[in-house]
């Protein structure tokens, strides 16, 4: 039984229901009629188009980048893929064990000490007494924490949230495994250790899917690429292909609007 | 590092059966026996991650009181001095005898606070784990048992005071006392249930929880918490109709020695089966829509 991930016409829209004002509704009608994703939907309630319309399926050995422009849709897609939203339309299937690093923060609670947001993550996982207390100290170990480690989570600085909680995911070895770009991002010194662990996890893991901007990572890990613009799928092949034709539309058109006048 | 392996994973996922090989398989439109299907699947796995429930409640307390030294026996003090002084003020208001009447208060007010609390949390339960139900797929079922767990832990913490004002007064415990027992297992059901009710419709309609208030305010002034029913006389007769009467009375009159009638039991029941059914059908049609609504 091989690990796959099958997406049909995945569709998620988000309710605007609270704080919305007849005027802001108005603005945001108007400016839908440009091609935004602000629209009206069958019961007439306003909703922001996500995304739409994604179809893919991916088999055991594939490993797959997913790029595009803030807000493309990007955290959206592996949220749902994650299970975290189910479809407004279309289907998610995933078969395997499926591990999903998508945020810093990811359930942690910032009162609580980083050796209990580690027992709070193994009960997760299912893990008993034992399991937990090398989990802790694995993590521990791992994310350099020292003393810190007895202490809440607020009291830390960013940096460190982000290794307690890169440390926590990477210690789950999963068939699936779906990752937000953060997870790429740290302080230099902690990046190179960081990027063995990360590689062993990736290269254990049967399906990858990554978001990111960084197109070295990409080339060097993924065997597909997904360009998500506007929640839709514009582009879906081989790394090369997408990549340079990624880079020229932004180059011309996001970064520097007046280019696409000339 | 290999804190979880593979094999063990596949092997957790595979003992469940052929469905259940999809660590994910969601689609939109489905109609309501698939959708019952898999508000059931939440029940179950919700089961299976009981010690996560109770970890998280029990940090939740934990959080409450870090750095206070009397810490969750805060709660205790509280209700006994809330107890102490209202005790001997209402038994001289309603000329009753203090050795009839604070066992009864004691009672009435430490089961009534855990029924108030249950559902005035109830009502933020889904809200309130915003940051969890968005950044992971934990079933829903998992934020219900912590609640209840949390409210039975301190419930646990009250429970001292019962214990102290009835060996004071030497109020005599039988056998009837289990009674009570059957009677907290219904209120346990009938608290996931309202507990996931409310939470699911206060996550969409924020406007739920003052009026849930207000409501909680009038039944505890109404459903006899401080008076004794008898007190009524002939007038009470309404009291069979307000679940909040017979459903105290169901774990608070076995305990006093004393055990509740037929029309109690009845309408605690049908008040509970109403409330359960309505809770399993409002699941059934929001549960895929509660992470878009915190």
């Amino acid at each position: 039984m091989a690990a796959c991930i099958d997406v049909q016409n995945l569709q998620i829209d988000f309710p605007l229901y609270h704080g919305q004002s007849r005027s802001l509704k108005r603005t945001l009608l108007t400016r839908a009629k440009g091609g935004s994703r602000v629209e009206q939907n069958s019961q007439h309630k306003t909703v922001i188009r996500a995304v739409r319309n994604i179809t893919f399926s991916l088999r055991a050995g594939e490993r797959l980048g997913i790029v595009g422009h803030n807000g493309a849709g990007k955290t959206t897609l592996l949220r749902a893929l994650a299970g975290v939203y189910e479809p407004v339309g279309g289907r998610v299937q995933i078969r395997g064990s499926l591990n999903a690093m998508l945020d810093p923060g990811q359930g942690m609670n910032m009162e609580l000490n980083g050796r209990e947001n580690v027992a709070l993550r193994g009960r997760f996982h299912r893990m008993d007494h034992h399991k937990i207390a090398s989990f802790q100290e694995d993590v521990r170990d791992f994310a350099e924490l020292g003393d810190f480690f007895e202490l809440p989570l607020r009291t830390y600085s960013s940096g460190m949230i982000v290794r307690l909680a890169f440390a926590m995911a990477t210690a789950i070895r999963p068939e699936v495994l779906l990752m937000d770009e953060w997870f790429l991002a740290g302080d230099a010194s902690f990046r190179s250790k960081a990027q063995e662990r990360l590689e062993s996890v990736v290269r254990g893991a049967e399906i990858l899917v990554l978001s990111t901007h960084i197109n070295e990572i990409i080339r060097s890990w993924c065997t597909r690429v997904i360009w998500l613009e506007e929640g839709r799928i514009c582009a879906d092949g081989e790394p090369t292909h997408v990549l340079s034709a990624f880079s020229d539309k932004s180059a011309d058109v996001t970064l520097f609007p007046e280019a696409a006048l000339t | 590092m290999d804190l979880i392996k593979h094999s063990q994973m596949a092997q957790m996922a595979g003992s469940r059966g052929d469905e259940a090989n999809f660590a994910i398989d969601l689609r939109h439109g489905l109609g309501l026996l698939a959708r019952h299907r898999m508000a059931c699947k939440d029940v179950a796995k919700g089961i299976e991650l009981w010690r996560l429930a109770l970890t998280l409640s029990w940090l939740d307390i934990r959080l409450r009181y870090r750095g206070s030294i009397l810490g969750p026996f805060w709660l205790t003090l509280s209700t006994a001095l809330m107890i102490g002084s209202l005790g001997f003020l209402y038994a001289f208001l309603f000329h009753t005898p203090i050795r009839d009447y604070l066992p009864f208060l004691t009672l009435s007010l430490i089961l009534w606070a855990f029924i108030a609390t249950i559902i005035s949390e109830g009502c933020t339960v889904f809200v309130a784990a915003e940051g969890m139900i968005r950044s992971m797929r934990i079933p829903f079922s998992v934020y219900l048992g912590q609640l209840l767990a949390r409210n039975i832990l301190i419930l646990g913490h009250n429970i001292v005071v019962i214990v102290v004002v009835f060996l004071a007064f030497q109020v005599p415990v039988s056998v009837k006392a289990f009674v009570a027992v059957p009677g907290f297992a219904v209120w346990m059901i009938d608290g996931v249930a309202i507990a996931l009710l409310l939470g699911a419709i206060c996550a969409r309609f924020r406007d739920i929880p003052p009026i849930v208030g207000s409501i909680m305010q009038i039944a505890f002034y109404v459903s006899a918490v401080m008076f004794k029913p008898e007190f009524l006389g002939k007038r009470g007769w309404f009291l069979l109709y307000d679940p909040f009467f017979t459903l105290l009375q169901i774990v608070r009159e076995p305990l006093l020695g004393v055990i509740p009638g037929y029309a109690t039991y009845v309408s605690a029941l049908a008040f509970s089966i109403m409330l359960c059914a309505l809770a399993w059908y409002t699941f059934l049609r929001v549960r895929h829509r509660i992470a878009f609504w915190v």
